[in-house]
């Protein structure tokens, strides 16, 4: 298991799991999102070959009301 | 007449653009959308909640319209350039508002980070909207950073109370005459839109002027034909301001 920050709110998890699998095992949206990985965008197409490590940091972001 | 309002080489259909917070459901938001004629809204990048199923918010977004990603409660310039990274890697736009709020309280924005952000995104594609103080310097600034617009505030975000230096805004217009300038928060009523424009500006972002009216679909009406009305009031030329009376009917042929 690691630990990892996702949303701003810490979580163990198994090793090898990548940002895809990551959304499925918290129920996330998949459209119109986007993923950051230790202040990095990932781009959608690698989300199936980034692994996550210990100590990660994750901010998984959609679109809410805003002026 | 022709007028037509051409924002990064984009034609827009109204000059109103406006916001997607603070409506009291999805059904008023779109009601307020319709009635506004607005081509662009803005929306807010958040943190998507863990472990329970969302509601897509863009769903209620008519999809003709251009969405505007917004950086707000972003503090520094870095945090602005991460949000406004992940916005074009979701929604697939190169449009972004960019907002760097200096002061909680007021949420005046620090002009010194926001040029500093829009530097960094210019540079990677972006075409960048940055909402900044009604300084002419400032806008001087921003522009040859490459932005396509600038967003002087009106008053602080939410305030509602208008325009609160029209000489500002009047001097950036006739020292950037070639300028797209948008006047961007503070609006309150109709007549705060109507004088926005009739001081030159090109376009009104507003949010809450709508969102918080008693009746958020009639007050998009209103916002409509008052930005129309006040863009024909500068396109016409204003009479000039006289201290005393000069009378409209002839003095002399008077029956005496």
């Amino acid at each position: 298991m690691i630990s990892v920050v996702l949303n701003g709110e810490p979580r163990r998890i198994e090793d090898e799991v990548t940002l895809d699998r990551m959304l499925d095992l918290f129920s996330l949206p998949r459209q119109r999102v986007a993923i950051e990985l230790n202040r990095s965008v990932v781009r959608r197409e690698d989300w199936p070959a980034t692994s996550l490590g210990d100590g990660d940091v994750i901010e998984v972001i959609h679109f809410v009301g805003g002026g | 007449m022709s007028d037509p309002f051409v924002l990064a080489g984009k034609d827009f259909s109204s000059r109103l653009i406006i916001g997607t917070g603070k409506y009291r459901s999805f059904d008023e938001m779109k009601a307020a959308h319709a009635a506004s004629g607005a081509a662009m809204v803005t929306v807010a990048v958040n943190r998507v909640p863990l472990d329970r199923k969302t509601e897509s918010f863009l769903d209620h977004v008519d999809p003709k319209m251009q969405i505007l990603p917004n950086t707000a409660g972003c503090y520094d310039a870095d945090h602005a350039i991460r949000t406004a990274r992940l916005a074009r890697e979701a929604l697939e736009t190169d449009w972004i508002k960019l907002e760097v709020i200096g002061d909680q309280t007021t949420l005046l924005p620090d002009n010194e980070q926001t040029l500093e952000a829009a530097k960094v995104l210019v540079n990677e594609g972006f075409l960048v909207l940055p909402y900044f103080t009604d300084d002419l310097i400032m806008a001087r600034k921003l522009l040859d950073a490459g932005c396509p617009a600038v967003m002087p505030l009106a008053a602080p975000i939410g305030s509602g109370m208008g325009v609160q230096n029209p000489s500002n805004l009047r001097i950036m217009r006739e020292q950037l005459p070639d300028a797209t300038i948008i006047v961007d928060a503070g609006v309150g009523v109709p007549s705060d839109a109507a004088i926005a424009m009739e001081l030159g500006s090109d376009g009104i972002l507003m949010n809450t002027a709508i969102a918080e009216a008693q009746d958020p679909e009639q007050m998009a009406a209103a916002m409509k034909l008052a930005v129309e009305a006040g863009r024909l009031g500068y396109l016409a030329g204003r009479m000039p301001k006289r201290l005393y009376a000069s009378a409209s009917s002839p003095i002399q042929g008077a029956i005496k």
